[in-house]
């Protein structure tokens, strides 16, 4: 592999549970801008059943789009021949493989046990069951409900550190005796977390040591008052890669072509995330919303939380959306009436087909009405699992532990987020850019000042794991090529009366605007430019500085400009339908979000 | 041009099948490489740890878990008959015993003196593994499987609900386009795989559960319908574990779909002939469509195979699977390579189909799957 300095032109692919997306990154003068993106399905499916091909399909369509030569057969050649022929690095990242489904045992259902469901949500996990020594449950019934299930992993905690020995030495008798069968393979060992009482290790490791692949790690729950996740988290994550990804077809011949190790996608989309947070010591929260999963990143005082939702998405798991948000979730935010059975199919028929796209507007709206249900779903899920990760751990009292809410203090204030960053299909192939800052919007409701951004492509992971060993193509072409500034998101939090004054924003030296409460509104502020705004918002509600306070700061425009978002916080949609319909069709011609309600063309989507 | 395309759901008239039957865990296989097996011949068993029973010995004898293995009248591994004792206290010099009957037959499995608890372990349940479609035997995996081949029609469906069924196969309806009700269903279905036109009804699947059908094959179903006869709301496509009592297949979409003309011919034609069917399907990594294996007697070459490698060529057959054409086939009339503006305003790249009723409409090629044979 060539210095830094020496490279370039760079290739970097993202192998998506539905797409698979090639970059080809050049050196122009002296900075690194993106040349051709190219895409095609990702071919883990028969009759394929490898993923490479999928890569040599999106890297084929950028020889095409670049005019250049980057393959020779089925082989990517590297190091760069010539100005026409080859590249001098290649990457990828990888998320094709599916969700992981787990299991998860603990002493007491809403102690222990709960702790284990959050640490496997947090990794990413669908929980499949919960097993507890109170499950109401019988030893037999228990046993045969783990073999039914054939879960990916089992995480077992229990007992607080020295606490009970004798409940946990039970659950690993039980799961020994139910001597689980993973989903694949005949020769693997299903791999069983153990984050519970050390005091209870040794027992634990006599009943699945020879039955399982046995890991031991911190305990999730060492006191009554505390949690601790991350150990376990991480182990998850860990054991995630080894065992999903190692079961996509082909993956193991991509490894040998890349030229550093392939990351995972939400690792290498957490790591930009991360990076911008820290160079500019903001609060920041991405997402990327996926096919198969969505994935939360969040910087709030300098703490990073990732938690991939492996049942949300937009095409694999877009059925999963649908029953966790229920159907009046998903309707609410449709402009127009569609009979529930119709939608239900239409649903269905993209899982069921999931690389099809949206051709219809009426289809368009459907699909990023459900994108705003996964987008809220997989936040909130965040929002509850966000407690503080390398080593920093989330204190509950006693009381806090017998109520089991579903959080503790979580670590996300809306109000003091600074930017909110968008990645994935649904949000940077939205044809209409207010398309995405309205799903975004809505979808994890910004309070007081927040700016927008939505990878343009997406290419955020290529660059997440570019950045591992080029930082300065990595940070120049995010910069220039990459993040497009949708603008900024003005919200007042509180209730008030529909058309009642709400807020009244100055910017720069235009003349004031007051907008009432339940509106939206849109001010104009382009790409790169600034602008003193002078907010101040009427009595009852909050933009940051406290009730009826006014705020004053510099804001930053975008290829949308300022929103004003008066609905309220928390937002309430109009009850009946016909009200609601007429408030949606409001805001979106606020915003022209779509071609027949909108007032002005949103620009063009650079492919 | 770039090969982007959605690979289609395969139709073969006649096409060389292989299946592979495996156990869960190791056994034994029962049959040879070149064998000729029935569909319901058993190929491979095994027997699975039977189910354990937990006993709270400690506890019944009144002492702590510490003293268990000296109160222990059988000890790890021995094998026990019902009501036999298994533990007995010490009772009050030598008298009033407690002891501690086996509630069935099994084996002590482990005895733990941290809870006091003994594991006991039924006796094995038997696996076995059948050949699944009529062929022959082309490979065997040592105590693990084989590799059945068989030559007959071989049809994908697009989802799919139960696990592996076989029966004669029967027509239901009168044409691709019928709605199937639970009128339809015929008093003398039991055992049998029923064909279907473009939608069955959760009523006319409950009537076919009633009446012991094997299997039913249609185009479409509704998802309220799904939800009614499964009892829940499906997440993520991962089925094939339901046990409904039937197997059904859909081959084109949910929603009122016409039966691909092809696909109903073909199934249509081979009434009488036993089929092999299976509903599990997973739309994840490593996708696993249902499917209908209809072996034939003679034996012959694959015919009507399209390459998949070649990927969409003006002239490609085509179904449209999205809608506002849903359902609807047609033939590639070109293939522009330049993105092109759709009614959604993104720019993507399509293609144009001529559909069977002559109308040239442009799609996202995204929006098409060929039609393999």
């Amino acid at each position: 592999m060539k210095s830094p300095s020496e490279m370039r032109a760079i290739l970097a692919t993202d192998c998506g549970s539905t797409t698979t997306k090639a970059i080809l990154i050049e050196k122009v003068g002296e900075n690194y801008r993106l040349i051709a993106r190219g895409e095609a399905p990702t071919t883990v499916e028969a009759p394929f059943e490898d993923v490479t091909k999928g890569v040599l399909n999106a890297v084929r369509e950028v020889e095409e789009l670049a005019g250049k030569t980057i393959l020779e057969g089925e082989r990517i050649i590297t190091p760069r021949r010539n100005e026409k022929e080859g590249v001098d690095l290649y990457v990828s990242t990888s998320s094709a493989g599916g969700g992981l489904q787990m299991m998860v045992a603990g002493v007491v259902m809403t102690m222990t046990a709960e702790s284990a469901a959050r640490a496997a949500l947090g990794a990413g996990a669908i929980v499949m069951d919960t097993i507890a020594s109170n499950d109401g449950r019988l030893p037999h019934q228990r046993v045969s409900r783990i073999r039914k299930l054939r879960p990916d992993m089992i995480l077992l905690s229990g007992g607080v550190d020295g606490g009970t020995v004798s409940h946990v030495a039970e659950l690993a008798e039980l799961i020994g005796a139910a001597d689980p069968r993973p989903r694949f393979g005949t020769g693997y060992e299903l791999p069983v977390i153990y984050a519970g009482n050390v005091k209870a290790r040794d027992v634990v490791k006599r009943a699945l040591e020879s039955k399982s692949d046995l890991s031991l790690v911190e305990n999730l729950r060492p006191t009554l008052e505390r949690e601790n996740l991350a150990p376990a988290r991480q182990k998850i994550h860990d054991l995630f890669m080894e065992h999903v990804m190692a079961h996509a077809p082909g993956y193991k011949k991509l490894m040998g072509w890349t030229d550093i190790p392939i990351m995972p996608t939400p690792g290498a989309v957490g790591l930009l995330i991360e990076t911008i947070a820290r160079k500019e010591g903001i609060d920041a929260v991405g997402v990327d919303i996926g096919g198969a999963t969505t994935d939360v990143f969040s910087v709030f005082g300098g703490v990073f939380n990732r938690t991939v939702s492996a049942n949300l998405g937009m095409s694999y798991s877009v059925s999963n959306v649908f029953a966790e948000a229920g159907i009046d979730n998903i309707v609410r935010w449709l402009p127009f009436m569609m009979k529930e059975g119709d939608l239900r199919n239409r649903v269905r028929n993209k899982m069921i087909r999931p690389t099809t796209i949206p051709q219809t507007t009426e289809e368009l709206i459907m699909e990023q009405a459900i994108a705003r249900e996964a987008l809220r779903l997989a936040f909130e899920q965040h929002k509850s699992m966000a407690v503080g990760l390398k080593g920093i751990q989330q204190e509950r009292t006693i009381s806090d532990a017998f109520a089991q809410t579903a959080t503790g203090a979580t670590l996300i204030d809306m109000m003091s987020l600074d930017i909110l960053v968008g990645s994935g299909g649904a949000l940077s192939h939205a044809p209409r850019r207010p398309q995405a800052a309205l799903m975004l919007i809505d979808g994890f409701l910004p309070e007081g000042v927040t700016r927008l951004a939505v990878d343009s492509i997406f290419m955020m992971p290529q660059l997440g794991v570019l950045s591992k060993v080029h930082e300065k193509a990595a940070t120049e072409v995010f910069d220039k090529d990459c993040l497009i500034r949708l603008g900024t998101c003005l919200a007042p939090v509180g209730q008030g009366r529909p058309g009642a004054p709400c807020v009244k924003v100055k910017l720069g030296e235009e003349p004031e605007v007051e907008v009432s409460y339940g509106e939206m509104k849109l001010l104009e502020l382009g790409v790169g430019e600034k602008a003193h705004a002078v907010i101040t918002p009427l009595r009852g509600f909050d933009v940051g500085e406290g009730r009826g306070r006014r705020l004053e700061r510099e804001i930053e425009g975008g290829v949308v400009g300022v929103i004003i978002d008066a609905r309220g916080r928390p937002l309430l949609l109009p009850d009946g339908q016909e009200e609601r319909a007429k408030k949606l069709s409001e805001w979106e011609k606020a915003l022209g979000v779509y071609p027949e309600l909108g007032t002005q063309a949103g620009p063009d989507r650079q492919e | 041009m770039a090969h982007a395309y959605t690979p289609g759901l395969k139709v073969s008239e006649a096409d060389i099948v292989r299946k592979d039957r495996r156990l869960p865990l190791k056994g034994e296989v029962v049959v040879k490489v070149g064998e000729v097996v029935r569909a319901d011949q058993i190929v491979a068993r095994t027997e699975l740890p039977g189910n354990v029973q937990t006993m709270n010995v400690a506890g019944r004898l009144g002492c702590v878990p510490e003293d268990i293995h000296e109160l222990m009248l059988k000890n790890v591994g021995a094998k026990v008959k019902q009501r036999e004792s298994i533990a007995e206290s010490k009772g009050f010099f030598g008298l009033l015993k407690t002891r501690v009957p086996a509630p069935c037959d099994c084996t002590v499995e482990s005895v733990s003196n941290v809870t006091g608890q003994v594991i006991l372990r039924e006796p094995p349940i038997p696996v076995q593994v059948d050949a699944y479609v009529d062929g022959k035997v082309v490979d065997v995996f040592e105590e693990e499987g084989v590799t059945v081949e068989t030559y007959g029609a071989f049809i994908q469906g697009i989802f799919g609900i139960g696990g592996e069924a076989k029966g004669e196969v029967l027509k239901v309806s009168s044409g691709p386009e019928e709605v199937l009700t639970e009128k339809d269903i015929p008093e003398e279905c039991s055992g049998r795989v029923l064909i279907g036109g473009s939608r069955i009804t959760a009523d006319a699947v409950k009537r076919a559960i009633e009446r012991k059908a094997a299997g039913i094959v249609a185009g479409g179903m509704d998802d309220e319908d799904l939800k009614l006869f499964l009892g829940y709301e499906l997440g993520v496509a991962i089925t094939g574990s339901e046990d409904i009592g039937i197997t059904v297949i859909i081959t084109e979409g949910f929603g009122k779909m016409r039966m691909a003309d092809r696909t109903y011919d073909l199934l249509v034609s081979h009434e009488g002939d036993r089929a092999s069917i299976n509903g599990a399907t997973q739309i994840r990594a490593g996708v696993i469509r249902p499917e209908v294996v209809i072996p034939l007697e003679r034996t012959g070459e694959a015919k009507g195979l399209v390459s998949s490698s070649e990927g969409l060529i003006v002239g490609s057959p085509v179904r449209v699977i999205r809608e506002p054409y849903f359902g609807l086939l047609g033939t590639v009339t070109d293939l522009p390579s330049e993105l092109q503006q759709i009614e959604t305003e993104a720019k993507v790249r399509v293609l144009q189909v001529e559909l069977a009723s002559g109308e040239k409409v442009i799609l996202p090629r995204a929006n098409v799957e060929m039609i393999e044979g």
